[in-house]
């Protein structure tokens, strides 16, 4: 007997292992003209992964206050072995979660998979998806360099236009009236522990329940396969599509270490609090489509100030977007059309408005 | 046979050794593109040789550098710094960046104070501009002395010399 | 109560009364109402050219330090009888001549015993030295267009010349000047231009004064001097400007054209940078382009042309070399590499370039290309040290190409292995 079968005897006397992973052995991937898209969640995971990893390496040598976080980057990037390649991973695997994040969440919206018995499947996704745009703004700021600082500047003063509670909510965020150290220190803490923690549990959640439930199959598929059932074809979860996944791992992770080698994460200047904000200051390119509207909508639409509409209406959004599965009357083509043309819109506006923010100056 | 093992599919015995090329090549190019990246993890655990003291300290030079009465340029942060050994022993450390025109200056051990060659602006070891154009004294550090290595510190406070004495020019006497 | 206790309250209220009017008329109070000035009294209200404010004597330092009117203009301030306060039994002498108010002044301020007792650092030889200046000299000879005290220091609201309010502070000194030597009609009678104050206005060390706030930037007084105010003249010029310019004057004096100026009688310094529109230098001031000041005497063929040329083309090769130097560094920067060293080392070259363009005024390009060489080894230096992060960065993509390998082999590979095991063997 082999080392491999040795183990894999070892671990079933103790923890019955086959019996546990027996239902992963049956696992199966529906194979459509779709299927290519299950592997943006996987992808997202993937990155995900990479993020801990080269977090946990820059942790080694990140020092999270005002004085000295700029110098510990520069510090990384220039003494540290392969540290421009830690760092540049982890600025680029950042954005590419952010956009395979917003891809898997549009598929699912377009393949319908949201509908049910999936609906939580949808919302812990959703709730994902904040978390990561979270990860995003929190992690943006710790080089603490000018971009950064004032972009945190910017994006908090927007946070503080919500009506009744923004004012708080603005010094909640800042741990203070300004962007300070102690914003540094806030920031720091919500992206190495409490955003991990969160993301941690709501992903095994996600994962749970998308092994519960298994993968969705579009439903106009879901009626052809019902009236033939011979053309409905399945695909082996292990080792078939995971093998595939691997693949799709290794051309992301090709595609991290090519633009880290070739394209490096910019360190910028320390930010000075006392010096005045430098031209054209914008957030990161996945907020510049809320940025861009806030600043198309005018001062004062009628007697309501025009900030706190958009930040209203962008809320309202996403709190509708979060309870997209429940607006669907089950069975409903009506309601189905209608939230295909709302993701289409929606697609369409972010997209436009991002290439807008970048265009327009 | 145990009744109560589960009967689950195994992969097929080993196929002849031809056909088990692709494995082989799996296996290794799994194992190669780990070491690629393995490789520059481990080293980057280990720690530099020039520690990061954040911009705040700097070692500025070792013991044995400096001779009494001799100045030597370093670099703290973006900008040069200026370590003195007096003929007293004692260690100095000012900005060396002159504040007239940001010339990078020199210790003379003739005159015993900070020189700027550009336009003969002197400063004395306290950074107090006492001769020629500079319009601003120099800011100080503090000079740690740890084992062998001469460690110099921004001071915590923002106290800097007075400027009181500024012999340069005297507006009310003249 | 009863008819014993009221008596007593009321005894007791009247002794408490009594004390309290003594105390009244012994306060303090009365100490700190101002001593009696019938003079500002009166000619705090009065229309110009008679009025003085408030607001203005007791800004003046001398009314701070206890002077009054009657300690210049004489007379009574206790009476309010303007035939005795304004009378001659008083000493009163009315407004001062214009003529008198040098040594009315000086009847205090020349006496150093007197200045003494109330600011012992204060210099006493003011009179002195007017009396040396021009204006001085052409009031002692019936002019009295020309400035006394009073134009400079203003009259009845004089503040210390470290007060920035003052009109002898020095930012406020070349304003002060102007008054009358902007003034072309009140200068009808002189023989001077009256383009110096626009002229000063716009040059470096007034800038350098009223936008850079340095205070030791020249003025007026600092080159003609103050009270002994006098054009420096032709052969002291150089000197002048010496007293903060040392090297330029040091060099100069090595110089073929300190004998070739004084032999022209042309001054130094002034010559090629202007007496009041000094500008800021560029290195176009040097060598023999139309706006280099060296072709105004030199011509093509003559030794000092070819020193300017030289000197010139020295300086244009130190700033190229600079910023190819800078130029490269910048380039590793975009790729991502570190130069924060190197970056900060073009100061020493930038150093080297400031002091060669010290260095044109010995006009001897020998010395000027020490400082040019020096100049260029830290630059190239530089410009070594980028194009090592350049190959550092290099090598960095060949470690890449070798990673990207790797992924592109377990790729292939594993697509051989899912072909493999999804279409059985035949």
């Amino acid at each position: 007997m082999n080392v491999f079968a040795r183990v894999r005897d070892w671990l079933d006397e103790r923890f019955g292992w086959a019996e546990m992973i027996a239902p992963l052995r049956k696992k199966t991937v529906p194979q459509h003209r779709y299927s290519y898209w299950y592997y943006l969640g996987g992808i997202t995971l993937f990155l995900f992964l990479v993020q801990v990893g080269t977090g946990m390496l820059l942790l080694l040598y990140y020092k999270p206050t005002a004085n000295e976080a700029f110098e510990s980057v520069q510090h990384i990037m220039t003494q540290v072995k392969f540290g421009w390649l830690v760092r540049s991973i982890h600025s680029w695997a950042a954005n590419l979660m952010v956009f395979t994040a917003f891809a898997h969440m549009f598929s699912v919206l377009f393949l319908h998979a949201y509908r049910k018995p999936r609906e939580l499947t949808w919302v812990s996704g959703m709730a994902l998806l904040f978390l990561v745009m979270g990860f995003g703004f929190s992690g943006y700021l710790l080089p603490w360099n000018t971009l950064a600082f004032f972009a945190t500047k910017v994006g908090t003063d927007i946070a503080g236009q919500v009506p009744l509670i923004g004012a708080q909510l603005k010094i909640l965020l800042r741990g203070g009236e300004e962007v300070t150290g102690a914003t540094l220190t806030r920031f720091f803490g919500l992206h190495v522990a409490l955003l991990p923690g969160l993301t941690t549990l709501l992903i095994a959640l996600h994962l749970a329940l998308v092994q519960k439930f298994g993968i969705s199959v579009p439903p106009s598929l879901e009626a052809e396969w019902s009236a033939q059932p011979v053309e409905r074809r399945e695909m082996k979860f292990f080792p078939n599509f995971f093998l595939r996944e691997l693949m799709a791992w290794y051309i992301a992770l090709g595609v991290l270490g090519a633009l880290a080698a070739l394209a490096p994460w910019e360190l910028g200047t320390k930010a000075d609090p006392f010096a005045p904000a430098p031209a054209g200051i914008r957030p990161e390119w996945y907020f510049m489509f809320m940025f861009q509207t806030l600043k198309l909508i005018p001062a004062k639409v009628w007697f309501v100030d025009g900030e706190a509409l958009g930040i209203l209406t962008f809320s309202g959004a996403a709190l509708v977007w979060l309870v997209l599965p429940f607006l669907e009357r089950e069975g409903s083509r009506r309601a189905r059309q209608w939230l295909f043309g709302a993701g289409i819109f929606a697609l369409a506006y972010m997209a436009v408005m991002t290439v807008y923010g970048y265009v327009a100056k | 046979m145990c009744p109560n093992r589960v009967d689950v599919n195994w992969p097929d015995p080993p196929a002849p050794q031809r056909r088990r090329f692709v494995e082989y090549l799996l296996g290794g190019g799994l194992l190669a593109s780990f070491a690629s990246f393995l490789y520059p993890v481990l080293r980057y655990l280990v720690p530099p040789r020039t520690p990061d003291l954040g911009s705040d300290t700097v070692v500025a030079a070792r013991v044995g550098d400096l001779k009494p009465n001799a100045g030597k340029i370093f670099r703290f942060g973006n900008r040069p710094g200026l370590l003195v050994l007096t003929p007293e022993k004692e260690y100095r450390a000012l900005a060396a960046t002159c504040t007239h025109l940001d010339c990078t200056m020199q210790y003379r051990d003739d005159l015993h104070q900070v020189w700027c060659a550009c336009h003969n602006g002197i400063y004395d070891l306290n950074g107090r501009n006492v001769s020629g154009p500079p319009p601003r004294p120099l800011e100080t550090y503090d000079v740690h002395v740890r084992g062998e290595e001469i460690i110099v510190e921004r001071r915590k406070t923002s106290l800097r010399t007075p400027c009181e004495s500024c012999s340069h020019r005297k507006t009310e006497n003249a | 109560m009863t008819q014993g206790s009221l008596k007593l309250l009321l005894r007791t209220l009247g002794i408490l009364l009594l004390f309290a009017l003594v105390l009244a008329g012994a306060s303090p109070i009365h100490a700190q109402t101002p001593a009696k000035n019938s003079c500002l009294d009166c000619h705090s209200i009065m229309p110009e050219p008679l009025g003085v404010t408030t607001e203005q004597f007791t800004a003046d330092i001398h009314s701070q330090k206890g002077f009054t009117c009657a300690n210049c203009h004489g007379g009574d301030p206790a009476s309010d009888d303007p035939t005795v306060s304004m009378g001659r039994a008083a000493g009163f002498k009315g407004k001062i001549a214009r003529a008198q108010v040098p040594a009315l002044c000086a009847s205090c301020h020349s006496n150093a015993a007197m200045i003494r007792r109330y600011n012992p650092s204060l210099r006493t030889d003011q009179f002195s030295q007017y009396q040396t200046s021009v204006h001085g000299q052409l009031l002692v000879r019936g002019n009295s267009k020309v400035a006394v005290c009073t134009d400079c220091h203003s009259v009845h609201g004089i503040r210390p010349a470290s007060d920035s309010r003052s009109s002898v502070h020095p930012v406020n000194v070349a304003k002060t000047c102007a008054r009358c030597h902007a003034d072309s009609d009140y200068m009808k009678g002189f023989s001077i231009p009256t383009d110096q104050f626009a002229s000063y206005s716009a040059s470096v060390h007034h800038e350098a004064l009223t936008v850079r706030g340095d205070l030791s930037a020249p003025t007026c007084t600092t080159c003609h001097g103050n009270h002994g105010a006098a054009p420096p003249g032709v052969a002291s010029v150089e000197n002048v400007c010496a007293t903060c310019h040392v090297f330029q004057a040091q060099l100069f004096d090595t110089s073929r054209h300190k004998e070739a100026f004084a032999a022209m009688q042309l001054p130094g310094c002034v010559t090629c940078h202007s007496n009041h529109r000094i500008q800021r230098p560029s290195d176009d001031m040097i060598g023999t382009n139309a706006e280099a000041v060296c072709i105004t005497c030199h011509s093509d063929g003559d030794a000092g042309f070819a020193a300017a040329a030289n000197m010139r083309a020295q300086l244009d090769g130190l700033v190229k070399a600079i910023h190819q130097a800078q130029e490269v560094l910048d380039r590793a920067e975009q790729s991502g590499m570190e130069i924060s060293g190197p970056k900060l080392n073009q100061a020493q070259a930038r150093d080297a370039l400031t002091k060669a363009r010290v260095t044109i005024h010995s006009f001897q390009p020998g010395r000027v290309a020490e400082d040019i060489q020096e100049g260029l080894k830290a630059s190239s230096a530089n410009l070594q040290a980028g194009m090592e992060a350049l190959a550092e960065r290099d090598y960095r993509r060949i470690g890449l190409a070798v990673s990207l390998l790797t992924i592109v082999l377990v790729l292939i590979a594993l697509r051989l292995y899912i072909r493999k095991i999804e279409n059985p063997n035949p």
